[in-house]
Protein backbone atom coordinates (compact mmCIF):
# COMPACT_ATOMS: atom_id res chain seq x y z
CA UNK A 1 0.00 0.00 0.00
CA UNK A 2 1.04 3.25 -0.75
CA UNK A 3 0.48 6.40 1.39
CA UNK A 4 2.02 10.41 0.27
CA UNK A 5 2.53 10.52 4.17
CA UNK A 6 3.02 7.69 7.05
CA UNK A 7 3.11 9.56 10.39
CA UNK A 8 5.21 6.57 13.03
CA UNK A 9 3.32 7.52 16.83
CA UNK A 10 0.09 8.55 18.03
CA UNK A 11 0.75 10.26 20.68
CA UNK A 12 0.02 14.21 20.59
CA UNK A 13 2.76 15.17 17.69
CA UNK A 14 0.89 12.61 15.36
CA UNK A 15 -1.99 12.85 15.98
CA UNK A 16 -2.06 16.61 15.00
CA UNK A 17 0.29 15.84 12.47
CA UNK A 18 -2.32 13.21 10.83
CA UNK A 19 -4.94 15.89 11.32
CA UNK A 20 -3.16 18.69 9.32
CA UNK A 21 -1.99 16.07 6.44
CA UNK A 22 -6.18 14.73 6.40
CA UNK A 23 -7.73 17.51 6.16
CA UNK A 24 -5.19 18.44 3.34
CA UNK A 25 -6.34 16.00 1.62
CA UNK A 26 -2.69 13.98 2.11
CA UNK A 27 -4.16 9.81 1.79
CA UNK A 28 -2.55 9.59 5.88
CA UNK A 29 -1.42 6.33 7.56
CA UNK A 30 -1.08 6.58 11.48
CA UNK A 31 1.03 3.95 12.89
CA UNK A 32 0.78 3.13 16.52
CA UNK A 33 2.25 0.44 18.97
CA UNK A 34 0.05 1.10 21.96
CA UNK A 35 -3.05 3.35 22.59
CA UNK A 36 -3.54 6.72 21.15
CA UNK A 37 -2.25 9.41 23.39
CA UNK A 38 1.36 8.39 24.18
CA UNK A 39 2.63 9.69 27.32
CA UNK A 40 -0.60 12.03 28.73
CA UNK A 41 -1.95 8.56 28.96
CA UNK A 42 0.44 7.97 31.75
CA UNK A 43 0.08 11.70 33.25
CA UNK A 44 -2.72 11.96 35.73
CA UNK A 45 -3.26 15.81 35.12
CA UNK A 46 -2.14 18.00 32.37
CA UNK A 47 -2.26 21.57 33.67
CA UNK A 48 -0.44 23.43 30.60
CA UNK A 49 -2.54 22.77 27.96
CA UNK A 50 -4.73 26.21 27.11
CA UNK A 51 -8.48 25.40 27.04
CA UNK A 52 -8.05 23.22 30.26
CA UNK A 53 -8.23 26.19 33.05
CA UNK A 54 -9.21 23.18 35.44
CA UNK A 55 -6.70 21.02 34.34
CA UNK A 56 -7.99 17.93 32.19
CA UNK A 57 -6.72 14.12 32.92
CA UNK A 58 -4.40 12.95 30.46
CA UNK A 59 -6.56 9.93 29.96
CA UNK A 60 -9.00 12.04 28.72
CA UNK A 61 -7.00 14.37 26.75
CA UNK A 62 -5.85 11.79 24.87
CA UNK A 63 -9.80 10.14 23.93
CA UNK A 64 -10.60 14.14 22.90
CA UNK A 65 -7.36 13.57 20.44
CA UNK A 66 -8.72 10.31 19.16
CA UNK A 67 -12.53 11.37 18.86
CA UNK A 68 -10.94 14.50 16.56
CA UNK A 69 -8.98 12.66 14.58
CA UNK A 70 -11.94 9.90 13.84
CA UNK A 71 -13.74 12.46 12.22
CA UNK A 72 -10.96 11.96 9.31
CA UNK A 73 -10.29 9.58 6.82
CA UNK A 74 -7.12 8.45 8.18
CA UNK A 75 -5.55 4.92 8.34
CA UNK A 76 -4.82 3.90 11.40
CA UNK A 77 -2.67 0.98 12.15
CA UNK A 78 -1.78 -0.67 15.19
CA UNK A 79 1.67 -2.10 15.57
CA UNK A 80 5.08 -1.88 16.21
CA UNK A 81 7.61 -0.12 13.21
CA UNK A 82 10.34 -2.30 12.90
CA UNK A 83 12.65 -0.48 9.83
CA UNK A 84 12.00 3.15 8.07
CA UNK A 85 14.15 2.85 4.77
CA UNK A 86 14.77 4.51 1.59
CA UNK A 87 13.23 3.24 -1.32
CA UNK A 88 12.96 2.98 -4.86
CA UNK A 89 11.78 5.79 -6.82
CA UNK A 90 12.58 8.44 -3.76
CA UNK A 91 9.22 6.34 -1.37
CA UNK A 92 10.16 5.26 2.14
CA UNK A 93 9.25 1.66 3.23
CA UNK A 94 8.17 0.82 6.51
CA UNK A 95 8.42 -2.54 7.71
CA UNK A 96 5.93 -3.76 10.43
CA UNK A 97 5.51 -6.28 12.79
CA UNK A 98 3.56 -9.00 12.12
CA UNK A 99 5.47 -9.11 8.31
CA UNK A 100 3.25 -6.42 7.26
CA UNK A 101 5.03 -3.32 5.55
CA UNK A 102 3.92 0.08 3.48
CA UNK A 103 5.06 2.41 1.21
CA UNK A 104 5.29 6.12 1.72
CA UNK A 105 5.92 9.50 -0.19
CA UNK A 106 6.86 11.17 3.02
CA UNK A 107 7.47 9.94 6.72
CA UNK A 108 6.58 11.89 9.75
CA UNK A 109 8.38 10.25 12.56
CA UNK A 110 6.19 10.89 16.20
CA UNK A 111 7.58 7.99 17.97
CA UNK A 112 8.31 10.03 21.11
CA UNK A 113 10.66 8.69 24.31
CA UNK A 114 10.48 5.87 26.76
CA UNK A 115 11.35 6.48 30.82
CA UNK A 116 14.76 5.80 31.50
CA UNK A 117 15.30 2.82 33.77
CA UNK A 118 17.85 3.30 36.62
CA UNK A 119 19.65 -0.05 36.32
CA UNK A 120 20.05 -0.90 39.68
CA UNK A 121 19.71 -3.94 41.52
CA UNK A 122 16.18 -5.30 42.59
CA UNK A 123 14.69 -3.32 39.67
CA UNK A 124 13.81 -5.70 37.28
CA UNK A 125 12.64 -8.14 39.77
CA UNK A 126 10.21 -5.90 41.90
CA UNK A 127 9.01 -4.55 38.34
CA UNK A 128 5.37 -4.51 38.60
CA UNK A 129 5.66 -5.56 42.39
CA UNK A 130 6.91 -1.87 43.69
CA UNK A 131 8.69 -0.41 40.86
CA UNK A 132 6.55 1.69 38.63
CA UNK A 133 6.75 4.21 35.69
CA UNK A 134 3.33 5.45 36.08
CA UNK A 135 1.87 6.52 39.04
CA UNK A 136 -1.68 7.28 37.58
CA UNK A 137 -1.90 3.75 36.53
CA UNK A 138 -0.46 2.17 39.74
CA UNK A 139 -1.03 4.99 42.13
CA UNK A 140 -3.70 3.65 43.81
CA UNK A 141 -2.38 0.36 45.01
CA UNK A 142 -0.51 2.22 47.35
CA UNK A 143 -2.93 3.95 49.30
CA UNK A 144 -2.10 5.06 52.97
CA UNK A 145 1.15 2.88 52.50
CA UNK A 146 4.62 4.81 51.89
CA UNK A 147 6.49 5.13 48.67
CA UNK A 148 9.23 6.67 46.89
CA UNK A 149 10.06 8.71 43.76
CA UNK A 150 12.97 9.05 42.10
CA UNK A 151 13.61 12.08 39.95
CA UNK A 152 13.80 15.89 39.95
CA UNK A 153 11.98 16.65 36.83
CA UNK A 154 8.64 17.97 36.06
CA UNK A 155 7.83 14.49 35.71
CA UNK A 156 9.10 13.45 39.22
CA UNK A 157 7.78 16.50 41.01
CA UNK A 158 4.28 16.59 39.43
CA UNK A 159 4.24 12.59 40.10
CA UNK A 160 5.01 13.54 43.82
CA UNK A 161 2.82 15.74 44.05
CA UNK A 162 -0.17 13.20 42.49
CA UNK A 163 1.32 10.56 44.94
CA UNK A 164 0.81 12.31 48.28
CA UNK A 165 -2.57 12.94 48.16
CA UNK A 166 -3.30 9.11 47.86
CA UNK A 167 -0.19 7.36 49.44
CA UNK A 168 0.76 8.04 53.68
CA UNK A 169 3.84 9.47 52.73
CA UNK A 170 6.13 10.20 50.05
CA UNK A 171 10.06 10.03 49.96
CA UNK A 172 11.12 12.23 46.99
CA UNK A 173 14.72 10.94 45.84
CA UNK A 174 17.05 13.38 43.68
CA UNK A 175 20.67 13.07 43.39
CA UNK A 176 21.15 16.96 42.63
CA UNK A 177 20.47 19.54 45.93
CA UNK A 178 18.23 21.75 43.13
CA UNK A 179 15.64 20.72 41.03
CA UNK A 180 15.00 20.91 37.33
CA UNK A 181 11.21 20.73 37.56
CA UNK A 182 9.22 23.88 37.57
CA UNK A 183 8.79 26.45 40.73
CA UNK A 184 5.29 25.77 41.55
CA UNK A 185 5.59 22.11 41.83
CA UNK A 186 8.49 22.60 44.53
CA UNK A 187 6.54 24.92 46.05
CA UNK A 188 3.53 22.53 46.64
CA UNK A 189 5.92 19.72 47.53
CA UNK A 190 7.76 21.92 50.20
CA UNK A 191 4.26 22.61 51.33
CA UNK A 192 3.00 19.04 51.84
CA UNK A 193 3.27 17.32 54.83
CA UNK A 194 3.87 13.89 53.83
CA UNK A 195 6.33 14.33 51.35
CA UNK A 196 10.49 14.34 52.30
CA UNK A 197 12.52 15.68 50.10
CA UNK A 198 15.79 13.20 50.08
CA UNK A 199 18.30 15.45 48.07
CA UNK A 200 22.15 14.24 46.63
CA UNK A 201 21.19 10.30 47.16
CA UNK A 202 21.12 8.14 44.44
CA UNK A 203 19.02 4.81 44.28
CA UNK A 204 21.79 1.40 44.92
CA UNK A 205 19.43 -1.40 45.11
CA UNK A 206 15.97 -2.10 45.66
CA UNK A 207 15.05 -4.68 48.60
CA UNK A 208 12.10 -6.97 49.10
CA UNK A 209 10.35 -10.49 49.55
CA UNK A 210 8.09 -12.54 48.16
CA UNK A 211 5.08 -9.71 48.93
CA UNK A 212 6.94 -7.58 46.78
CA UNK A 213 9.34 -4.50 47.24
CA UNK A 214 9.80 -3.86 50.88
CA UNK A 215 12.90 -0.73 51.07
CA UNK A 216 15.25 1.32 48.81
CA UNK A 217 18.43 1.79 49.57
CA UNK A 218 20.10 5.11 48.90
CA UNK A 219 23.83 6.24 49.20
CA UNK A 220 24.58 9.88 49.92
CA UNK A 221 26.49 11.61 47.31
CA UNK A 222 28.32 13.83 50.52
CA UNK A 223 29.14 11.18 52.33
CA UNK A 224 28.84 7.96 50.58
CA UNK A 225 26.64 6.64 54.00
CA UNK A 226 23.91 4.50 52.89
CA UNK A 227 19.95 4.97 54.22
CA UNK A 228 17.83 2.02 53.76
CA UNK A 229 13.77 3.70 53.26
CA UNK A 230 11.25 1.62 54.03
CA UNK A 231 8.80 1.75 50.90
CA UNK A 232 6.38 -0.34 49.23
CA UNK A 233 6.60 1.41 45.57
CA UNK A 234 9.26 3.32 43.62
CA UNK A 235 8.11 5.35 41.05
CA UNK A 236 11.04 5.82 38.81
CA UNK A 237 11.52 9.42 36.53
CA UNK A 238 15.23 9.92 35.64
CA UNK A 239 14.24 11.00 31.75
CA UNK A 240 13.91 9.63 28.68
CA UNK A 241 15.06 7.62 25.86
CA UNK A 242 13.99 8.49 22.41
CA UNK A 243 12.40 5.24 20.92
CA UNK A 244 14.59 5.64 17.50
CA UNK A 245 15.59 1.94 17.10
CA UNK A 246 13.66 2.19 13.84
CA UNK A 247 15.50 4.99 12.49
CA UNK A 248 18.26 4.47 9.35
CA UNK A 249 21.19 5.05 10.05
CA UNK A 250 22.45 8.03 8.26
CA UNK A 251 19.59 10.37 9.98
CA UNK A 252 21.31 12.77 12.03
CA UNK A 253 20.71 12.83 16.32
CA UNK A 254 22.31 14.21 18.68
CA UNK A 255 24.26 12.79 21.32
CA UNK A 256 21.24 11.16 23.43
CA UNK A 257 19.74 9.59 20.09
CA UNK A 258 17.27 12.46 19.70
CA UNK A 259 16.59 13.61 15.81
CA UNK A 260 17.85 16.18 14.29
CA UNK A 261 15.36 18.64 12.64
CA UNK A 262 15.72 22.15 11.15
CA UNK A 263 12.46 24.61 12.30
CA UNK A 264 10.55 23.08 10.05
CA UNK A 265 11.09 19.52 11.20
CA UNK A 266 13.07 18.43 8.20
CA UNK A 267 15.57 15.68 9.47
CA UNK A 268 18.51 14.82 7.59
CA UNK A 269 17.25 12.61 4.69
CA UNK A 270 14.80 15.10 2.49
CA UNK A 271 11.27 13.42 2.88
CA UNK A 272 11.47 12.41 6.36
CA UNK A 273 10.23 14.58 9.17
CA UNK A 274 10.85 14.59 13.17
CA UNK A 275 8.02 15.76 15.69
CA UNK A 276 7.64 15.58 19.40
CA UNK A 277 9.58 14.46 21.82
CA UNK A 278 11.60 12.40 19.61
CA UNK A 279 12.84 15.78 18.09
CA UNK A 280 15.87 17.49 19.83
CA UNK A 281 14.71 20.33 21.93
CA UNK A 282 14.53 21.58 24.74
CA UNK A 283 10.97 21.93 25.85
CA UNK A 284 9.05 18.46 25.57
CA UNK A 285 5.70 19.67 26.44
CA UNK A 286 1.90 18.72 24.91
CA UNK A 287 1.53 22.04 23.63
CA UNK A 288 4.81 21.89 21.89
CA UNK A 289 4.63 18.32 20.49
CA UNK A 290 1.04 19.57 19.22
CA UNK A 291 3.17 22.65 17.27
CA UNK A 292 5.89 20.40 15.86
CA UNK A 293 3.14 17.93 14.69
CA UNK A 294 1.54 20.77 12.65
CA UNK A 295 4.95 22.64 11.73
CA UNK A 296 5.79 19.02 10.18
CA UNK A 297 2.57 18.26 8.72
CA UNK A 298 2.71 21.76 6.84
CA UNK A 299 6.55 20.60 5.59
CA UNK A 300 5.17 17.60 4.25
CA UNK A 301 2.53 19.09 2.72
CA UNK A 302 4.94 20.96 0.67
CA UNK A 303 7.62 18.46 0.30
CA UNK A 304 4.57 16.05 -1.30
CA UNK A 305 3.57 19.56 -3.87
CA UNK A 306 7.06 19.32 -5.06
CA UNK A 307 7.42 15.28 -5.29
CA UNK A 308 4.13 15.07 -6.89
CA UNK A 309 4.94 17.99 -9.65
CA UNK B 1 -13.96 -12.31 23.45
CA UNK B 2 -12.82 -11.81 26.61
CA UNK B 3 -15.35 -11.87 29.46
CA UNK B 4 -15.49 -9.18 32.32
CA UNK B 5 -15.22 -10.52 35.53
CA UNK B 6 -15.33 -9.31 40.04
CA UNK B 7 -14.30 -10.27 42.80
CA UNK B 8 -18.04 -12.59 42.95
CA UNK B 9 -17.32 -14.51 40.04
CA UNK B 10 -13.57 -14.99 39.70
CA UNK B 11 -13.69 -18.38 42.11
CA UNK B 12 -16.34 -19.88 39.34
CA UNK B 13 -15.24 -18.32 36.17
CA UNK B 14 -11.07 -18.51 36.87
CA UNK B 15 -10.45 -21.38 39.63
CA UNK B 16 -13.04 -23.45 38.54
CA UNK B 17 -12.58 -23.07 35.13
CA UNK B 18 -11.55 -26.63 32.89
CA UNK B 19 -10.05 -24.03 30.35
CA UNK B 20 -6.85 -22.79 31.40
CA UNK B 21 -7.76 -18.88 31.86
CA UNK B 22 -5.97 -15.62 31.31
CA UNK B 23 -7.15 -12.76 33.27
CA UNK B 24 -6.27 -9.02 32.37
CA UNK B 25 -6.39 -6.57 35.61
CA UNK B 26 -6.78 -3.45 33.70
CA UNK B 27 -8.58 0.19 34.95
CA UNK B 28 -9.98 2.83 32.37
CA UNK B 29 -7.58 5.30 33.57
CA UNK B 30 -4.49 3.36 33.00
CA UNK B 31 -2.61 4.44 29.74
CA UNK B 32 -0.64 1.18 29.43
CA UNK B 33 -3.48 -0.97 30.01
CA UNK B 34 -5.30 0.44 27.30
CA UNK B 35 -2.34 -0.29 24.66
CA UNK B 36 -2.81 -3.96 25.52
CA UNK B 37 -6.30 -4.07 25.53
CA UNK B 38 -6.64 -4.77 22.18
CA UNK B 39 -4.03 -7.08 22.01
CA UNK B 40 -5.80 -8.73 24.32
CA UNK B 41 -8.85 -9.32 22.83
CA UNK B 42 -7.13 -10.27 19.45
CA UNK B 43 -5.66 -13.27 21.47
CA UNK B 44 -9.28 -14.06 23.07
CA UNK B 45 -10.01 -14.94 19.34
CA UNK B 46 -7.10 -16.61 18.03
CA UNK B 47 -6.88 -19.21 21.03
CA UNK B 48 -11.28 -19.58 21.58
CA UNK B 49 -11.60 -23.17 22.28
CA UNK B 50 -8.26 -23.06 24.03
CA UNK B 51 -8.04 -20.38 26.33
CA UNK B 52 -10.81 -18.41 28.38
CA UNK B 53 -9.61 -14.45 28.54
CA UNK B 54 -11.29 -12.60 31.36
CA UNK B 55 -10.59 -8.81 32.36
CA UNK B 56 -11.01 -7.81 36.00
CA UNK B 57 -10.89 -3.98 36.30
CA UNK B 58 -9.37 -3.29 39.70
CA UNK B 59 -11.30 -0.02 39.89
CA UNK B 60 -14.65 -2.41 40.70
CA UNK B 61 -12.88 -5.10 42.28
CA UNK B 62 -10.06 -5.12 45.15
CA UNK B 63 -10.36 -8.48 46.34
CA UNK B 64 -8.57 -10.53 43.91
CA UNK B 65 -5.92 -7.79 42.51
CA UNK B 66 -4.80 -7.51 46.70
CA UNK B 67 -4.83 -11.76 47.16
CA UNK B 68 -2.75 -11.88 44.58
CA UNK B 69 -0.42 -9.62 45.20
CA UNK B 70 -0.88 -6.97 42.49
CA UNK B 71 0.85 -3.21 42.79
CA UNK B 72 1.13 -2.65 39.07
CA UNK B 73 -1.53 -2.27 35.91
CA UNK B 74 -1.57 -3.95 33.08
CA UNK B 75 -0.91 -7.34 35.03
CA UNK B 76 -1.96 -10.42 32.93
CA UNK B 77 -2.31 -13.70 34.93
CA UNK B 78 -2.44 -17.23 33.24
CA UNK B 79 -4.24 -19.54 35.74
CA UNK B 80 -4.46 -23.46 34.90
CA UNK B 81 -6.65 -25.90 36.98
CA UNK B 82 -7.32 -22.79 39.85
CA UNK B 83 -3.07 -22.38 39.94
CA UNK B 84 -1.25 -19.56 38.44
CA UNK B 85 1.33 -21.00 35.76
CA UNK B 86 2.45 -17.31 34.71
CA UNK B 87 2.21 -13.74 34.61
CA UNK B 88 3.13 -9.85 33.04
CA UNK B 89 3.06 -6.81 34.31
CA UNK B 90 2.86 -3.90 31.27
CA UNK B 91 2.36 -3.41 28.02
CA UNK B 92 4.51 -6.38 26.87
CA UNK B 93 4.56 -6.98 23.09
CA UNK B 94 1.91 -9.25 21.71
CA UNK B 95 4.64 -11.80 20.89
CA UNK B 96 5.52 -11.97 24.43
CA UNK B 97 2.25 -12.46 25.71
CA UNK B 98 1.68 -15.09 23.02
CA UNK B 99 4.23 -16.90 24.22
CA UNK B 100 3.54 -16.94 27.93
CA UNK B 101 -0.02 -18.38 25.93
CA UNK B 102 1.99 -21.27 24.10
CA UNK B 103 3.94 -22.12 26.48
CA UNK B 104 1.18 -23.03 29.66
CA UNK B 105 -0.79 -24.69 27.24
Amino acid sequence: MLYDAAVIGAGPAGITAALYLVRAGAGTALIENSAPGGQILSTAEIENYPGFPHAVKGWELADLFDAHLAEYPVERLRGGVLSVRPAEGRLFHLDLEEGKGLDAKAVIVCSGAQHRKLGIPGEEEFSGRGVSYCAVCDGNFYRGRDVAVVGGGNSALEEALYLSRIVRKVYLIHRRDTFRGAQIFQDKLRAAENVEIVTECVPEEIRGGAAGMESVAVRSRRDGEIRVIAAEGIFIYVGMDPANGFLPEEVRRDPAGFVITDAEMNASIPGLFAAGDIRSKHCRQVCTAVGDGATAAAAALSYLEHWNA
Amino acid sequence: MSVAITDTDFENVVIKSALPVLVDFWAPWCGPCRGIGPIVEELASEYAGRLQVCKMNVDESSKVPAMFGIRAIPTLILFKDGEVVDQITGAVAKSTLAAMIEKAL
